[in-house]
């Protein structure tokens, strides 16, 4: 969803609403797909569980992050616009 | 049974205003609610309190959560009321702390005081029902339910709501608290409604006594910031170890005086196993009252307090503390059982001088990577207590890391960890 141009709407940049990544830890299983799909924002601790950067996501990343999202078997990993 | 006492911090005047929760301490429990008004005075008739009304001498109180987080109860309880969902209250008096015996000892000798919390909040939020969760072992670590049976008893003797007493659940108590965060965690994650707003009140206590006595009776003690009194639970290297209410603001050295401390102490526990360590070159100066502790990166939290003697190792301690967070994460998440896992394992390293020589980088990376990575915040308080013991005890366990395990490694264990792994 876009913003208005003139009045942006709190928790928009760059004319795009941020998305924050999050994962569901209960969901998770450590199957370390993300951390190969999208390494820009996901690395992996010893055990193989996801360490996500700080902050919303990048607009650069936001369709990689998708495909990651949708990649997950577990379909542990989330993307959230900002006030959800 | 605990020893109960109080400590003020204005002395002789003071005095008068102190007990005022453990006021009706005796020797029986009070479960008869005659003498539970006899000794607390009567209740104000509810029915002629707007809800709205409760909640504001409840805010021109001041009072807070006792919860450890010290959040205002009335912007609490509007925010309950604004979310429009079915409304219940729990008084958790299902302490998960295992050095924490305050709230058991409270439902065992005093019910009414909570009932009567309950009740109020009930009425300012507007719910129908208020659960009372309780314990299966009491405060002496005995499997005798004496708080639980003191709780319903006074609940089926209770004239002021009827509240439904709810039998066991699961094996571990009455909806176990943190049973019940994961569960409502693990219901936000799937973005279904909540079932119930729910309102936990770990501070159910109070209300029933600011009913009574009103918002300036209540801030006669304690701090502007934090008014009124609180219960902690004091235990370890102290002659008189129990459950004893303080006023906010109170200093450490004073309550540490009145349980009879030792003199040899080297650090101090405060909050509990979510808390956070201050040696004991910190203690003077230290004001009980969740403000005054915040500036130390301190909290009252669950209210208990350890003292530790010089004859205590804290490597040692810490060591088995550590295998206790590990042994008692409910497996949900991954991080948090193989994090508090590998926290243990390193921790043990330290303590018996085998650690590799990554050991204190990677417990440094684990207790900040863990941390908000689980459904519930269990893994974030177990690596702020080991980051903490890392810090305070540096010295000791740099000695360990070197020369092995201490004499005094062998000796009684001060914290305690029911059900944690036997290691050598």
């Amino acid at each position: 969803m876009l913003c208005e141009a003139r009045a942006p709407r709190p928790g928009c940049t760059r004319d795009r609403i941020t998305v924050h990544l999050r994962v569901n830890p209960l969901d998770c299983i450590a199957h370390g797909l993300c951390a190969e799909l999208l390494p820009e924002w996901v690395r992996l601790d010893e055990s193989g569980y996801p360490l996500l950067a700080d902050g919303p996501l990048p607009a650069a990343l936001v369709e990689t992050a998708r495909r990651a999202a949708q990649a997950c078997p577990t379909r542990a990993l989330l993307l959230e616009p900002d006030g959800s | 049974m605990g020893q109960m006492a109080f400590v003020n911090t204005t002395g002789v005047t003071a005095v008068a205003l102190l007990p005022r929760l453990l006021a009706g301490m005796g020797d029986q429990p009070v479960t008869a609610l005659a003498s539970h008004l006899g000794l607390y005075g009567p209740l104000p008739d509810l029915r002629g309190w707007a809800p709205e009304q409760l909640v504001e001498v409840v805010e021109q109180a001041g009072l807070r959560g006792r919860g450890g987080a010290s959040f205002p109860v009335a912007t609490k309880m509007r925010a309950v009321v604004a979310r429009r969902r079915p409304r219940i209250v729990v008084a958790n008096g299902a302490e998960g702390e295992p050095a924490s015996k305050k709230d058991r000892a409270l439902l065992r000798e005093l019910p009414h005081l909570v009932l009567d919390g309950a009740a109020i909040a009930a009425r300012a939020i507007g719910a129908r029902e208020a659960i009372i969760a309780l314990s299966e072992n009491d405060d002496r670590g005995a499997r005798r339910p004496l708080a639980r049976r003191a709780a319903i008893r006074a609940v089926r003797r209770s004239r002021v709501l009827h509240l439904r007493p709810i039998e066991r659940t699961g094996q571990r108590g009455v909806r176990g608290t943190g049973e019940t965060d994961v569960r409502l965690a693990a219901i936000r994650a799937r973005r279904q409604a909540p079932p119930d707003a729910r309102a936990e009140r770990r501070d159910a206590r109070a209300p029933g006594l600011i009913a009574r006595h009103g918002a300036s009776w209540f801030r006669q003690l304690g701090t502007a910031h934090d008014p009124g009194s609180a219960l902690v639970t004091l235990s370890g290297a102290v002659a008189r170890p129990g459950v004893y209410e303080i006023e906010h603001g109170v200093p450490l050295t004073d309550l540490l005086e009145t349980a009879g401390a030792s003199d040899d102490l080297t650090a101090v526990l405060l909050g509990g196993y979510f808390g956070s360590w201050l040696p004991a070159t910190q203690v003077p100066g230290l004001r009980l009252a969740p403000q005054a502790l915040a500036d130390y990166g301190a909290s009252l939290g669950c209210g208990v307090i350890i003292a530790l003697g010089g004859d205590t190792c804290p490597v040692a301690e810490t060591a088995r503390i550590a295998d206790y967070f590990a042994a008692q994460t409910a497996g949900q998440c991954g991080p948090c059982v193989s994090g508090l896992a590998a926290i243990a394992d390193t921790i043990r390293t330290l303590a018996t001088g085998t650690a590799p020589g990554t050991a204190w980088r990677d417990l440094e990376r684990w207790t900040t990577e863990i941390p908000r990575r689980g459904a519930c915040q269990y893994p974030d308080g177990a690596s702020r207590f080991i980051a903490s013991a890392l810090n305070v005890f540096a010295d000791e366990f740099h000695r360990h890391a070197r020369h092995g395990r201490c004499e005094r490694c062998s000796a009684r264990p001060v914290l305690p960890a029911p059900g944690a792994r036997v290691t050598a």
